[in-house]
């Protein structure tokens, strides 16, 4: 049974259509890179297999079930949004943020047990009293995933987690990911704009741009010149438009 | 002159009401405050002020019908803003206006203003009697409770809704809930400091607060700390030079407001922040 499964997923903003007929399945243990230029609908996308937006046509299934039909599927999902999503002035030490996550017991661990392991798997154990905002857009990116994992999640959705932080934390942070979906198996759905980092950790990649473009072994996607060229040339198109709009 | 005050029964009422509201208002605040909603407080006090009009024209304990029209004016301007895009700043103004409009409509037909109104106006923490003091005290303690038994969900929905919203918080109830605790807090500030000033309760203390960059626990306990003090201070400088109560305790805020800021912007204080 495939963790996530979509099937002819649609959805318009009034009438500007922004996903285009989706179907793609996620199997247990995949972390699968979903890549798409500027536009393309990934935040869309990912806001309807998390329930934020309610209109889209289709069917998106978790763990079996319709996603509209049990909205208790997603205590078993962690997400990681864009890191600007932390307001830079917020009062919350990392420990208050990361507790957040915790919406179910988990055996007999405590509340402090379980945040602690969290930010010992993030490598954050020595920054759990500092306020959220006085860490580094790495640091604060990494307090994410902690909050996400706390909850053991089966399944870790990513929204572009890497955009605005230096190469060398983007490496460090991509190490963490694969480490997440290597040693503790948890499930991947992960947008982002760098090829070059999707080409070597993600297992699949779903390159989306309003309709499904590609959905299959990375291998596949980056051995293809025709493909590659098809995405760098609709790139450039979402850059000029985007251009435009300014 | 601390005995002396303590004697009076009339001083005895105004200190335990007036540390009630403190608490409760700078709880409420900081969460209106990281949700960019300070002004929010100070429109429900005015609708407040449409229903207090209401309860004296019609013979009824006024605190109680500015209570419920608190309530409905927020629970509506709520609805407003998730089903329409009427701007949130917009919908306060709205919300201000209507209440102050239909206060001053029925207190020129009912024949003028008159003390008791003046006393909602502009606070009359001296004249409290039993039963405001025990409502008040009750409405503190409902909102202290719930906000405890909530704290985990609201603290989430001011970190971030969208992704309190994944996590399975019934946003949309706790936003309406979240309003209706907001109205008890400014219906009850308003025998504190007045309508006119209910909002320097629920934003002053904790924006002072917010500059000692703390966590969310600690800075809402400096915000209580800051507003319990200033309250009392504010009621003791008050009676030994006879000033008005509400003035003095919102001018004991700014000061210490103005104070935590020259400390945590001391030169000395960045150089410490800067190594």
């Amino acid at each position: 049974m495939p963790v996530v499964e979509l099937e002819g997923v649609s959805f318009s903003y009034g009438s500007t259509l922004v996903l285009d007929n989706i179907t793609f399945a996620v199997e247990q243990g995949d972390l699968l890179g979903m890549i798409g230029p500027n536009g393309a609908g990934k935040t869309t996308l990912f806001s309807c297999m998390l329930g934020l937006l309610g209109g889209y046509r289709g069917t998106i299934r978790m763990f079996g079930e319709d996603i509209r039909k049990n909205g208790h599927l997603f205590k078993r999902v962690g997400y990681v949004p864009q890191r600007k999503s932390i307001e830079q002035n917020f009062p919350a030490t990392v420990e208050e943020v990361v507790s957040l996550g915790i919406t179910k017991t988990l055996g007999e661990k405590t509340e402090g047990e379980r945040i602690a392991s969290a930010l010992e798997t993030v490598g954050l154990a020595g920054v759990r009293d500092r306020r959220v905002g006085e860490l580094s857009g790495g640091q604060q990116q990494r307090v994410l995933i902690a909050k996400a994992i706390v909850n053991e999640p089966e399944l870790l959705i990513l929204d572009e987690p890497a955009t605005g932080i230096d190469l060398e934390t983007q490496n460090r942070f991509y190490a963490l990911l694969k480490k997440l979906n290597q040693e503790q198996k948890i499930t991947m759905i992960w947008s982002s704009h760098d090829l070059d980092a999707v080409s070597k950790l993600a297992s699949r990649v779903a390159c989306i741009n309003r309709s499904m473009f590609f959905h299959g072994h990375t291998h596949e996607f980056f051995e293809n010149p025709d493909l590659l060229k098809a995405y760098s040339e609709a790139s450039m198109q979402a850059h000029m438009h985007l251009h435009d709009h300014q | 002159m601390v005995l002396e005050i303590l004697e009076f029964g009339f001083m005895q009422r105004a200190l335990i009401a007036g540390v009630a509201v403190a608490i409760t208002t700078s709880v409420i605040g900081l969460f209106l405050v990281l949700r960019k909603n300070s002004l929010f407080g100070d429109a429900l006090s005015h609708v407040a002020f449409g229903g207090i009009a209401v309860g004296l024209v019609a013979g009824v304990y006024p605190l109680w019908t500015g209570l419920g029209l608190a309530i409905a004016g927020a629970l509506g301007i709520t609805k407003l803003r998730q089903s329409t895009k009427v701007p949130a700043d917009a919908t306060v103004a709205i919300l201000l206006s209507s209440g102050l409009a239909l206060g001053i409509l029925l207190v020129s037909a009912s024949g003028g203003f008159t003390l008791d109104l003046f006393s909602f106006l502009f606070g009359s923490i001296l004249l409290v009697s039993v039963n405001d003091t025990l409502a008040i005290l009750a409405m503190a303690g409902a909102i202290l409770s719930i906000v405890i038994l909530l704290y985990k969900k609201l603290v989430y929905i001011t970190f971030d809704e969208e992704q309190a919203r994944v996590s399975g918080l019934p946003i949309a109830h706790l936003n309406y809930l979240f309003v209706v605790l907001a109205s008890v807090a400014a219906v009850v500030s308003m025998r504190l400091v007045g309508i006119l000033l209910v909002s320097s309760l629920i934003v002053i203390p904790n924006v002072t607060a917010l500059l000692f960059g703390k966590g969310f626990k600690k800075t809402a306990l400096i915000s209580v700390a800051v507003s319990v003090f200033s309250v009392i201070t504010g009621i003791a400088v008050s009676y030994a030079f006879n000033l008005a109560p509400a003035g003095t305790i919102v001018l004991v805020q700014v000061a210490v407001f103005v104070a935590a800021l020259v400390v945590r912007h001391s030169p000395r204080k960045l150089e410490e922040i800067r190594a």
